[in-house]
Parts: structure tokens; sequence; C-alpha cells
């Protein structure tokens, strides 16, 4: 008989799983942040993981963890500090309950508490212990779920040990699910899908799921389960999407809208080769996705179709786009629209690749050798990079020029929801093609854009020859006259330039009267826009803008920054946009950087706003 | 009776209005002449080659050509004709790289490029040394090459361009020295004709760096002696007086010597499909044996392009391209 429980509505809650790198975890999560995303709620995930695949079992450097924030209103960040973490073992509990909240539910699987796995997790006593007062600030909750899992599939004989322990995620979902009172449907509908050619496999993880979920119902696990109602979120259809998906369908939908086949080169570097995955398994969209032998090779490979006539696009990271470096200058030099997307990960070298960072803006901007200008665009969330893949292709092939969008790691994986956007509405695009001229002349340009025309080679009558050494502007024969090259090098500058009056105006936002403006790129606006409602709710204004368009800076950036009493940057790095903002404008600025491969915490975002908003009132 | 006019092409056709500006006596003028000459005989339009070349003297190359052409970085000429080739399929694509670009700085792409097999035509000159940047050695060099970066001489074993491409899989290989300007020439449009990456390594010589460097098996006073003309299906018979002929030995060819004219019938009739043979032919090292000239590897294989093609159009018909589809697919939920 069913035990009656409390039922305690909710607005926000930030869940966290953690466990060993092969113990599903990123599984669990994407599950559960699904079933979320049908219950109607806002939420923001954040997947984070060791770059080890299968790291040591029971290390603390081995933990993976899945933190999702859901509620029943607008969030814009996956919450700093979990109020329910789920541990699957002693090193996922060591690393991750110094950030959960005072008086937050820690879901333990106790049958991992054994002497051996503490050790190796560095507990000095065992926090399970009732005498013990590690954990004295949490609801603690033992579950032995790897017996449960046991138990529950006691019956299924066919079925391997090992292949059982490998269904325990699945108990713990069950658990989980039934604490936020999630319909299980979704799941099952997953595992139908994922496992419909195993059946046994299906079958144990259907049964562990129930198993989860019933036990909560029959025993007193938990005294309250919690209900976080729908979110008010605008009308229409919505679906959850990732970075890396997002940049993938913004790019079949930016060719769909120019007409042009994708030939996309990319060599395997993490985070960047989920994109190369995504377009290899949808080719049927005229997607040539091609994993090449090197980094060099891949942008080189682009750099050809875009000579073509294709969308010629690579995707990489941080010491990918080092290597991609000469042939982005050759498509500079040669005015072709090829696009660059870094994914950005943790630097300086290897770094950390599975962790996120903004540390390469300067090197989009200025890392190439001589006066070389590129086009440089950043997605402010997971679904922004579906809108940002087709500004990408729209100003690169307009302006025919190179496009570098700098996206994060942090973005590629993360997930929202995401309201689908009706693709007859997205505006069709021209490229500047030309078939016939009897006087055709390879740099002779528009004189709105300065583009020079596209021609798609083996068109008749228009054979000419382009390269890397400097040419006289319209005939584009090859020339070392001194006044020509100063001439092409500003023209070269200048045609990236007017691509400002081809941007929208930067939107100011938060409490737009404020004394301070917090400045962020990329994924910081979630960071920005959750740390300005705290702010705003504690009765004190803050206003922000968030920068898509880095290179050129939009128009009315100049004026937006004068007219505010303090300017505070805030970037994942250590004041790349700073520098610009302060040497372009002649501002001072406050900062606020932060490299540990995560997004800023809100927490110290409010911090750092409120100690500015101090500073200013004794000024 | 086909309707449609044949239209004859000079290779004129096939020249840019630019100046070659290569040094006086330089061999790259013969082999400019060459491949206007061979894109004559192949009938296709200027509009529908592309040449697309690396850095080096050599790679100065598309600038004199009527064709469209890519002048492009050091070393990366094969992967961006192979991103031209898959973006236009129909382009007939020539690559021209030397022994620095192709060998050297852009080792790593020859190799891929080869096994790849996209439908796309190399040529190697092959000077053994660094002209552009005025006279360091380079992958081909000779062992103890005295030179600018080497003045003690050169340590290192020189890489061998053909044996090279034939391990790594090229579909079609041929060796050729830009003096025999008629040979050079069919070599060309067989290349060309070769569906699948065609790697023609070339003999070109350096008459400011490096002159002289081939003369040992080029001369024409001597070259009949000791270069031996690859063909398939012919017997392999060389010297002055057509009186050598490579036979099976232990592990390696033996040289007979016979009458003019009077071919012993163990001399091996090449195969250029047996890769045994083929293997050996490229194996063989002057001045022990004769230097071999023509096409030394020819097999069929699927190329890159097509079948990259051919898995988008069966993808097409197996899922319907549609977009709205698609970003509507897996869990979606309404909100009111």
């Amino acid at each position: 008989m069913a035990v009656q429980k409390q039922l305690e509505e909710l607005e926000v809650v930030t869940v966290k799983f953690a466990g060993d790198s092969g113990d599903g975890i990123q599984i669990t999560g994407d599950q559960f942040g699904n079933t979320t995303a049908i219950a109607g709620n806002d939420f923001s995930t954040f997947p984070d993981f060791p770059s080890e695949i299968r790291a040591p079992l029971g290390t603390t450097y081995g933990v993976s963890s899945y933190q999702i924030q859901f509620a029943a209103k607008d969030i814009y960040t996956p919450g700093d500090t979990p109020d329910v973490l789920v541990c699957f073992n002693p090193a996922a509990l060591k690393v991750n309950m110094g950030t959960v909240n005072k008086g937050g539910i820690i879901v333990v699987n106790e049958d991992e508490f054994i002497e051996k796995n503490l050790k190796k997790a560095g507990f000095e006593t065992d926090p399970l212990d009732p005498e013990d007062t590690t954990l004295q600030d949490f609801r603690v909750h033992k579950i032995p779920i790897t017996t449960l899992t046991l138990k529950a599939l006691e019956e299924m004989e066919d079925m391997g040990h090992q292949d059982k322990l490998r269904c325990k995620n699945f108990l713990a979902l069950g658990v989980v699910s039934w604490l936020f009172q999630r319909p299980l449907e979704p799941i099952e509908t997953f595992l139908n899908k994922k496992f419909g050619r195993k059946p046994l496999i299906l079958e144990a993880n259907t049964k562990v799921l129930h198993a989860g979920y019933n036990m909560c119902d029959t025993m007193e696990i938990f005294p309250i389960m919690y209900k976080i109602p729908a979110a008010k979120l605008e009308s229409g259809t919505y679906r959850n999407i990732n970075g890396a998906l997002a940049t993938s369908y913004g790019l079949l939908a930016a060719a769909e809208k120019i007409e042009l086949p994708i030939v996309y080169a990319g060599y395997p570097i993490t985070p960047a080769s989920e994109v190369l995955h995504t377009l290899a398994a949808l080719k049927q969209f005229d997607v040539a996705a091609i994993q090449t032998e090197d980094e060099i090779a891949a942008v080189t490979m682009a750099l050809g179709a875009a000579y073509g006539g294709s969308l010629g696009i690579t995707g990489s990271s941080g010491p990918g786009l080092a290597l991609k470096i000469e042939a982005l200058n050759l498509a500079v030099m040669t005015e072709l629209p090829l696009i660059v997307f870094d994914f950005m990960r943790s630097g300086i070298s290897t770094g950390m690749p599975t962790k996120t960072e903004q540390g390469d803006l300067a090197m989009a901007l200025f890392g190439r050798p001589s006066d070389s200008h590129v086009i440089v665009l950043a997605p402010s969330s997971a679904s922004d990079c579906f809108w940002i893949s087709i500004e990408a292709v729209r100003l690169a092939t307009k302006y025919m020029t190179p496009v570098v969008v700098l996206s994060e790691g942090f973005l590629i994986n993360a997930s929202e929801p995401w309201k689908i956007p009706d693709i007859d509405k997205i505006p069709k695009m021209t490229a500047p093609f030309i078939t016939k001229n009897d006087n055709y002349l390879p740099y002779k340009r528009n004189k709105e854009t300065l583009a020079r025309d596209w021609v798609r080679i083996g068109t008749k009558g228009l054979e000419h020859t382009i390269g890397g050494l400097e040419k006289i502007n319209e005939t584009g024969a090859i020339s070392q006259d001194p006044e020509n090259h100063d001439l092409m090098t500003r023209l070269r500058a200048e045609k990236v330039q007017k691509v400002a009056n081809d941007i929208p105006d930067i939107e100011v936002l938060g409490d737009k009267d404020a004394d301070l403006l917090l400045v962020g790129w990329g994924s910081s606006l979630g960071s920005m826009k959750a740390s300005a409602e705290v702010v705003s709710n504690g009765g004190q204004k803050v206003a922000m803008i968030n920068i898509r368009y880095l290179n050129p800076l939009p128009k009315n950036l100049g004026e937006i920054l004068k007219s505010y009493k303090k300017v505070a940057v805030v970037e994942l790095n250590l004041g790349q946009l700073n520098m610009i903002i302060r040497s372009r404008f002649l501002i001072d600025t406050a900062f606020l950087g932060r490299v540990t491969g995560q997004p800023i915490s809100v927490v110290e975002m409010v911090e750092f706003i409120k100690a500015e908003l101090e500073a200013l009132k004794e000024h | 009776m086909s309707t449609t006019e044949q239209v004859k092409y000079k290779s004129t056709d096939f020249k840019s209005a630019a100046e070659p500006r290569w040094c006086p006596g330089c061999e790259d003028y013969a082999i400019l002449k060459a491949v206007q000459t061979a894109m004559a005989q192949i009938g296709r339009p200027s509009n529908e080659h592309a040449v697309v070349s690396g850095i080096g003297c050599s790679s100065r190359f598309p600038y004199y050509m009527g064709t469209y052409g890519f002048h492009t970085i050091h070393g990366r000429p094969l992967p961006i004709a192979t991103g031209l080739k898959i973006s236009n399929p129909e382009l007939a694509v020539w690559v021209v790289t030397g022994d620095g670009d192709g060998i050297s700085i852009g080792g790593n792409h020859l190799m891929h490029a080869l096994r790849r097999n996209c439908d796309m035509t190399i040529l190697l000159f092959d000077n053994r040394i660094y002209g552009l940047t005025k006279g360091q050695y380079s992958p081909t060099s000779e062992l103890g090459k005295i030179n600018k970066t080497a003045p003690y001489g050169t340590i290192e074993e020189p890489a061998d361009p053909t044996g090279l491409a034939v391990e790594c899989g090229a579909s079609f290989v041929a060796q050729i020295s830009a003096t025999y300007v008629k040979e050079l020439v069919q070599v060309l449009v067989e290349a060309y004709n070769h569906k699948g990456t065609s790697f023609v390594h070339i003999y070109q010589n350096c008459y400011i760096y490096n002159n002289g460097a081939f003369d040992e098996f080029t001369d024409r006073k001597i070259r009949d002696d000791n270069n031996i003309k690859v063909e398939h299906g012919k017997p392999l018979v060389f010297g002055e007086k057509n009186n050598k002929g490579l036979v099976m030995g232990f592990g390696k060819f033996d040289i007979v010597e016979f009458e003019p004219d009077n071919v012993p019938d163990n001399v091996i009739i090449y195969d250029e499909t047996d890769l045994t043979l083929i293997r050996m032919i490229s194996d063989m090292k002057f001045p022990e044996f004769p230097v071999p000239m023509g096409v030394i590897k020819r097999v069929l294989k699927p190329t890159f392009d097509d079948s990259i093609h051919e898995q988008i159009e069966s993808a097409k018909s197996k899922f319907k391209p549609d977009l709205k589809t698609l970003i509507t697919s897996g869990d979606t939920w309404e909100v009111k």
C-alpha cells in the first residue's frame, strides 16, 4: 500500500548526477532533462566530464557529472549549486558535496561506500556513519542502488552480472523521477528506441526504472515529493536542443536558404567532433562531411570547396584553430567565404579538453600574420548556435570574406528548451555569383559591400587565377607595387568594417537606467542575466549587454558604453574582450575573468556586481 | 554521325596573358608547354580545367595557365584540390607541387591524397633542391649533397617519390623526365584519362641551384643506356641499341644483354597492375639499374569524389531532406 506523501511546490531546482565516467551519468542526465522539457519547465544543463574515456574506477578525477536547473520561470544558467545531488560513489560525493546547498538532498549509492572506495576518494571516515558530521548540513538518503538493481533483475537469468550492474543508473533515474513527479513514458520511449534490438537490455532497464520509481512510492525514503509547475514560455512548439545540434541545423537551414551544398571538413577534436558527427549523418541535405588527415587539411579542403562555389566550412577547437591560421589567411587574401567554427575549450595547449573557456578571442581577432581581418561572431546560448550558423553563412558569402565563429565547449554540450522556428520565415540569401561578364575582373568590387564576385569554378569565360600573392586591385594580376599593397590591405580591412552597417544594434538588457553596465560575450549572457535578476530582486540596478558580433563591433556599442558611469567586462579568460573595450573606446573598466573550465557562477558574479555598485556609491 | 562539332584546341588556348617569370633555362617552361599541349589533346575547354598549386618555383604554374587556377600555401594544394573536386565534380583538377611542397611540408597530405583516390592529377616537379628560397637541400636531394644548409653535405637519405606513391596505394603512378617532351605529353594525357588520383613524378632540372642534377641519366648522349621505358604489355628493354632487358632475378631484376631486336623470352613483359612488378620497378636504384620512365602503376579503384556523391545520393533516396521534419524530430511539446 502506498504511503501518503507530502507534495511541495517549488519554483526553481538544481539537480546534479555524479559518478564514475562509466556509470552512465550523461545518459541519465540527458533523460532527466528530456522529461523536464516535456513537463514544460524552462531548463539549462551542464554536462561536465573528464577527458579520460573510462578513468580508473572510484577516483575523484574520474568523476563525471550532469547538472540541470529547471524552473517554473525563465532561467539562464544550469545553476551554481545543486539542491539535489545523486552520487553513485564516494568519489562523486567527495568532489561535489561542497557545492550542495545547505539543507539540500544528497542521494548516495550506499553499496559503494566500502572502505576501499572511501579511501580511494580520500575520506578518512565514513560520511554515512550516523556519528560522522561530514554531511550534517544535508538531508542524506542512503539507497543501496546496486543491490536493488540486482534484486530487481534477479529473475533475468539470461543476463550477465556486469550487464545487470550497468542498469543501475536507470534505477537512480526512477528515484529522481519520483522525487519530482516526472512521468516515465518519455524515458521508456527513449529506451525502446535505443535498445529496440537488444530486448534483454531494454527489459532490464525498463524494469529497474520502474523499480526505482515504485520503491519511492511504497517506502519511506523521501518524506516529500516536489512539483515544479510548467514555466510560462512563449507559445509554440518546443524541443530540447544542445549547441552541437543547433549549430548543425543552422548550417542546414542556411544552405537551404542560399541553395548551396555544404562541404564540412573536420579533424576529430574535443568538443568540435559532435558537429562533424551530426552532419556526417545528414548527408541527404547535400552535405559532404569529411574527416580529414589533419586540421590543416580540414580547413584547406573547406577552402577548396569555397573556391569552387560551395559552402566551405570547418570546425575545431583552439589547438586546431592554431593550425588553421595560415589557410585562414589565404582565405582573407583570396577573399573567399570560408567559415571556421572554434568550439573553445580550456587551454593553454591541450589544457582541459572537455572543459569550457573563452580564451581564443585574441587569436580569432589578431592571431594571423599581417593586418588580417575576419568577421568574428559568438553565439550566446545553445539555441543561438542555430542563428549564428545562419548569420555566418550570410556574412561570409555576402562580403566574400572568412567568418570565425567563437562557440564554446559549454554550449556544444549544454541543452535548453528551444522554440522551433518557422523555417519558411528565415529570409532567403543570394550568393554573389556571376555567370557572365565580357570584362570579368577577379578583384572588381561591389560598391556597397566591397565584396568581389564569386565564380563557380568551371564557368565558361571567367577563367582566372587567384592566390596568396598580393594582387592589383580589380585585375587581380600579381604585383609588388608598394602603394597597391597599402591600398589592398586597407580595402580588405574596410570590407570587414562595412559589415557593421549590416548587423543589428546592441540592445541593453536588465535595468537600462542603472549606473553599472555589464559587458559580456558568448555564454556569459546566461550568468549575467541570472546575476542581474538576483541583484535586481535585492533592489539594486544593473544593465548588461552581450556582444554577438565581436568583429566588427556593432556601431552603437561606443555610445552605450559611454552612457554608463561604470562598465564592467565579464568573460571566461583573463581580459581579452576587456582589452578590446578599453583600447577601442578609451574607457576605464572593471573586470571579472575566470578560467576554471566552468561558466562563471552566479554567486561570484553577484558578489562582483555588488562590490562594483558599492564602489560607485563611495565614489 | 554525331551532330556536335568536335572543337580542336591548340596549346595556346591554355596560355594566360601573364608572362612566365621562371629563370632562363628552367625546365618548368618545358613542363608548362607539355601541359598545355596535353590539354589541347584532351580536348576539353579551358574553363573545365583548374590548376591548384602550393608554394615554390613550380607552384607559380597556375598564373601562366589560361584555365582556372589557385596558387595556395606551402604544402597544401592537395586538400584544396580535393575540396574543389568534391565541390565541382565535373572539373578536371590538376595539382602542381614540388619536392619540397609535396614531399616535405605537404608530405602528410600526399600520403592521404594517394590512398583517398580523389579524381585529380598530381604533377610533382622534382628538382632535388629548394629553388625559390635559394638553394637549400630538399627531401629528394642526394646523400652528401653540399648546399647552403648542408655546407658539409646532407646526412639524410633522400625520399623516393615514386616508391612512396606506390606504397601509399596510389592508383596511377608515372615517372618521366621533363627532357622527354613527347613522352611527357603522353604521360600527362594518360594521367588525365585515369579515373582516380594520378601521380606523375617529373625530373626537372633547376638551372640555377642544381644544374645537371639528372645529367647522369637524362643527358641525350647516354640516356638510352640509363633509362628504361616502362609500358604495359611491352618487354622491359632498354639500351642505346635496344640490347638490354630485365629478367626475373632473385628478389630483384637482373639485367641481360642480347643482340638488338632479338629479345629473349625471359625478358619481363611489363604489367602495370601487377604489384610485384610495380614494386620491383620502382625499387630499382640508379646507377645499378636504369631509371624507369613511363606509367608504372595503373589500377582502378573507387574514387573519393564519386563515393562521397554516391553516399549523398543514397542518403537522399532513403531520407527526404526535409529540414522542418528534421528539426521537429524527437520529443517536442506545445506551449499554449
